[in-house]
């Protein structure tokens, strides 16, 4: 009996690893694979785009720059639906919270641009944290009070706060242009490109918000792993009965992940404003999409906060290769977002491979509780 | 002849051998107790035998012949019949429907209800199963539904009747009666084979035992060459005590009191009608009752999970009516929940994890929101040896334990706490003799530390066994209170089924008497 308990054990850590990182980058490598026939079809040389891709990604120190910027803010994004997978909540709302993090920005940006930088952009920043939280607790405290499903209310609190942040920047904040845009931030408050402190390099548009994502996603490892807040999220979002039975509040913990979940996505705003655009421009017309991608890298990166870097990289990576993709193979870039759709369908896939994995097991031990049944 | 054989039966899974060349036999006019602890292959023997698996090799032999079980409905044309532990039936359909469904007599599609009907209470009263044809299922007990059962089997020609754990749902008077109506199938010649753990069952009711063990027949023998004892050590491999010896106890002062507790259930009805207990320290109060009940919405109030209607509940004379289980846990409460993997255990969390659930908040754990690695490390390892969990390290998941292993964790986490009062449900549901007598010690060793424990159990035999005071709660209410020397299960039984004091004396002098 001990023998047969041990081989389940050392099975499911096998398993494991395989789900974490074998499974995620085999999905990858079949979207490629799929991705190139769609190419070959079409009349193009699957090779060469994928060359000119990776040229464009990581060809030079520009090119690199450009991956970086991609990146940045669906580090964020991702660790914000991946925050709240963990505690069995689903962020589909990213996006909104992003705009009002961008939207909190541009207004902090021009109100505190007299302060000196180390402090008007921790100030900015935390601003747009505070705005993207805000943004979902109105959905965090629906659900917990008589729980809406997060889906349908963080979705629709995305769409008011578009059009809210449209109305801003045509009206409150709107500079006069004529464009529908906020005025341009004070560069005091600018979060500064790595050309201004790396020696040698090209001008590059990778600014300073991919460290602070970085130290974002170090930040979110640690406290789901090493604080009660943490313990309580990955318990609730597990078994929220065991977790209720252990003196967790169900209801708390929905309000605490679902608010740093916004904050987090309130982050990826901040710093594209302080970044990238400098000003806010209206998010109906031009949303970004990182939101909803971010839900893509947290379902690559299984949720884990170090996977949720290279998932981004990943996604950013092919955002910045694909301009380079259609100049040089003449492939279109609407190939890219057929590989990322891929990509997304095997990570699907790949879930229900591991279902059927772990079904097998199931159905073996089930027989087995059968046969032995009390 | 023998009515059924199975020769050489061999059976895997993947991983474990379920049966390894398991050779039995069955004679018309016997009851075959097969006798084993949870996973010693017996539900697997007798799926294969009503073709619910498929052996890997061996044969089954009907009448001396060898016959091909592909499927129930093979084993069903050959005579043999099968109850499960959970009932397949259709609830809201009356008995007579139940019992002819997929054979159901008339033609063109049209059913011939009178001639069901009459059919259904032929073989009713033939075998001495009274029940009413026309009574829907929904409507009937549990021992009613399990008769039910077993006319569908005769209903369908069964010669031979496969029970697997018969009565683990019924109350000790259906249990009993159970066994006169399997003594009657018997005597008018069929053969029943009876799956079970329970060892007072198989001396009561069977005529021969084949016991097994780590998927093979370790010894056959009957009841009257033998005692509990002796069947314990063929299924367990060792000496088994079976029951713990209890000193007498020494109670101290009230610890828990609840007064006119009203508490409701999920629909709103009122589960639990205004009942009142006390526990001192340094006793075991023990609650009986059929399942449903008001048991789970009590326990639930008491430890916080839910919000009681009116009333009060106090620990140490502090008032904890409307704590939450944080506040009642940091008050001294410890609750070891019905439902191991539902409420006690966080199955994806490892040991270590699933040890400092409850104390996750607060020091030594964790001092301003953050824990400390090395603290949950120590106590994990603490816990896992002080409570003998059987593990590699506290990094396995705890959904990878065995059963009896996930209770010693819920035990090392909720008794590790040191609690002023345990409350223990269900606590061995499931578990095999071994572990039960593992968990029994530990909460007759929390009573005699001068805790307080209240325990609710199904198990009639434990709550009886562990018991200083014994309470039987029938819809809602406290119906009866016995102490540890004067209670006897059919006193007991009855209130649980909703007697009255007078039916109990008199069935108790009945019984007396005959």
């Amino acid at each position: 009996m001990s023998e047969t308990r041990e081989v389940v054990v050392r099975e499911s850590g096998w398993l494991k690893v395989l789900r974490l990182v074998g499974v995620p980058f085999i999905s990858v490598l079949l979207a490629m694979a799929v991705g190139s026939v769609i190419i070959a079809v079409t009349g193009g040389d699957p090779v060469a785009a994928f060359a000119a891709l990776l040229q464009g990604a990581f060809g030079g120190p520009v090119q690199i720059g450009e991956t970086i910027l991609r990146t940045t803010p669906l580090i964020f994004t991702g660790l914000a639906v991946a925050f709240g997978f963990r505690a069995n909540l689903f962020n589909i709302g990213a996006e909104g919270q992003l705009a009002m993090g961008a939207l909190a920005a541009a207004w902090f940006g021009l109100l505190l641009a007299g302060l000196p930088t180390g402090l008007a952009i921790p100030l900015v920043m935390l601003g747009g944290a505070l705005f993207g939280a805000a943004w979902a607790f109105v959905p965090a405290l629906l659900k917990a009070r008589v729980g809406a499903h997060e889906v349908i209310t963080t979705m629709m609190f995305s769409w008011i706060a578009l059009y809210l942040v449209s109305w801003i920047v045509t009206g409150p904040l709107s500079d006069k242009s004529g464009i529908p845009e906020t005025p341009m931030l004070s560069s005091s408050v600018w979060l500064v490109t790595f050309d201004k402190f790396i020696a040698g390099i090209p001008p590059v548009r990778a600014h300073l918000g991919f460290i602070i994502a970085l130290a974002a996603a170090a930040v979110v490892w640690w406290v789901l792993s090493r604080t009660t807040l943490g313990y309580s999220v990955r318990a609730v979002g597990f078994n929220p009965q065991a977790a209720e039975n252990g003196g967790i509040s169900i209801a708390w913990t929905t309000i605490w992940a679902l608010c740093i979940s916004g904050a987090l996505a309130g982050l990826a705003g901040a710093s594209e404003v302080l970044g990238v655009q400098h000003r806010l421009f209206d998010q109906v017309s031009t949303s970004s999409g990182f939101g909803f991608t971010g839900i893509a890298v947290a379902l690559l990166a299984k949720n884990n906060p170090t996977g949720v870097v290279f998932a981004a990289l990943l996604f950013g990576a092919l955002a910045a290769g694909s301009g380079n993709m259609q100049l040089e193979a003449n492939i279109s870039p609407q190939i890219i977002n057929i590989i990322q759709g891929l990509i997304i369908f095997f990570v699907a896939a790949d879930s229900i491979v591991t279902w059927f994995i772990k079904r097998r097991q199931r159905l073996a031990l089930e027989s087995k509780v059968v046969a032995d049944a009390e | 002849m023998s009515v059924l054989a199975l020769r050489e039966i061999t059976k895997t899974f993947p991983g474990v051998v379920a049966n390894e060349r398991v050779s039995m036999s069955l004679d018309a006019g016997e009851i075959v107790a097969l006798l084993g602890e949870n996973g010693a292959g017996k539900s697997t023997l007798m799926n294969v035998a009503y073709g619910l698996l498929a052996a890997d090799s061996g044969e089954v032999l009907v009448d001396g012949e060898p016959v091909r079980i592909r499927s129930p409905r093979d084993a069903i044309a050959v005579g043999i019949g099968m109850v499960h532990q959970h009932f397949m039936l259709v609830q809201p359909f009356t008995v007579t429907e139940n019992i002819v469904l997929g054979q159901e007599p008339g033609r063109f599609g049209v059913i011939d209800f009178a001639e069901a009907r009459k059919r259904v209470r032929e073989i009713s009263e033939r075998n001495g199963l009274e029940v009413d044809p026309d009574a829907r299922i929904a409507d009937l007990s549990v021992g009613m539904q399990q008769r039910v059962e077993i006319l569908k089997a005769l209903y369908r020609g069964a010669r031979i009747l496969i029970l697997d754990e018969p009565t683990a749902v019924l109350t000790p008077q259906e249990v009993r009666e159970l066994f006169e109506v399997l003594r009657a199938l018997v005597d008018s010649g069929l053969a029943i084979v009876l799956i079970t753990h329970k060892l007072d069952e198989v001396m009561l009711a069977a005529d021969r035992v084949i016991v097994m063990r780590d998927g093979r027949v370790v010894g056959e023998t009957t009841p009257s060459v033998t005692d509990e004892r002796g069947l314990a050590r063929l299924m367990v491999g060792r000496d088994v005590v079976l029951r713990v010896e209890r000193g007498s106890p020494h109670p101290g002062d009230v610890l828990l009191e609840v007064d006119d507790l009203v508490v409701d259930d999920e629909r709103g009805l009122q589960a639990v009608r205004g009942v009142g207990l006390k526990v001192r320290g340094g006793e075991i109060v023990g609650i009986a009752g059929v399942d449903g009940n008001g048991q789970r919405e009590l326990v639930e109030a008491i430890v916080g999970l839910r919000r009681p209607k009116s009333g009060r509940i106090s620990l140490k004379g502090r008032e904890i009516t409307h704590a939450p289980v944080r506040e009642t846990i940091a008050a001294g409460v410890s609750h070891v929940p019905e439902d191991r993997q539902r409420r006690g255990l966080v199955l994806q969390f490892d040991l270590a994890e699933n040890l400092i659930l409850g104390d996750h908040a607060r020091p030594p754990v964790a001092t301003f929101g953050v824990v400390h690695r090395k603290v949950v490390e120590d106590i994990a390892e603490r816990r896992i040896r002080d409570y003998d969990v059987r593990t590699p390290s506290w990094r396995v998941l705890a959904g990878n334990l065995s059963g009896g292993n996930q209770q010693k964790l819920v035990l090392a986490r909720e008794l590790g706490r040191d609690p002023e009062l345990l409350v223990a449900a269900q606590p061995t549901r499931g578990l095999d003799v071994g572990a039960i007598e593992f968990v029994h010690r530990r909460i007759l060793a929390e009573r005699d530390e001068g805790k307080a424990v209240l325990m609710v159990s199904m198990e009639l035999d434990e709550v009886m066994a562990l018991s200083d005071r014994i309470l039987v709660m029938y819809r809602g209410e406290f119906v009866a209170e016995f102490a540890a020397g004067e209670a006897d299960a059919e006193r007991i039984g009855l209130f649980m089924t909703g007697g009255t004091t007078r039916e109990a004396e008199a069935a108790v002098a009945g019984g007396g008497a005959g």
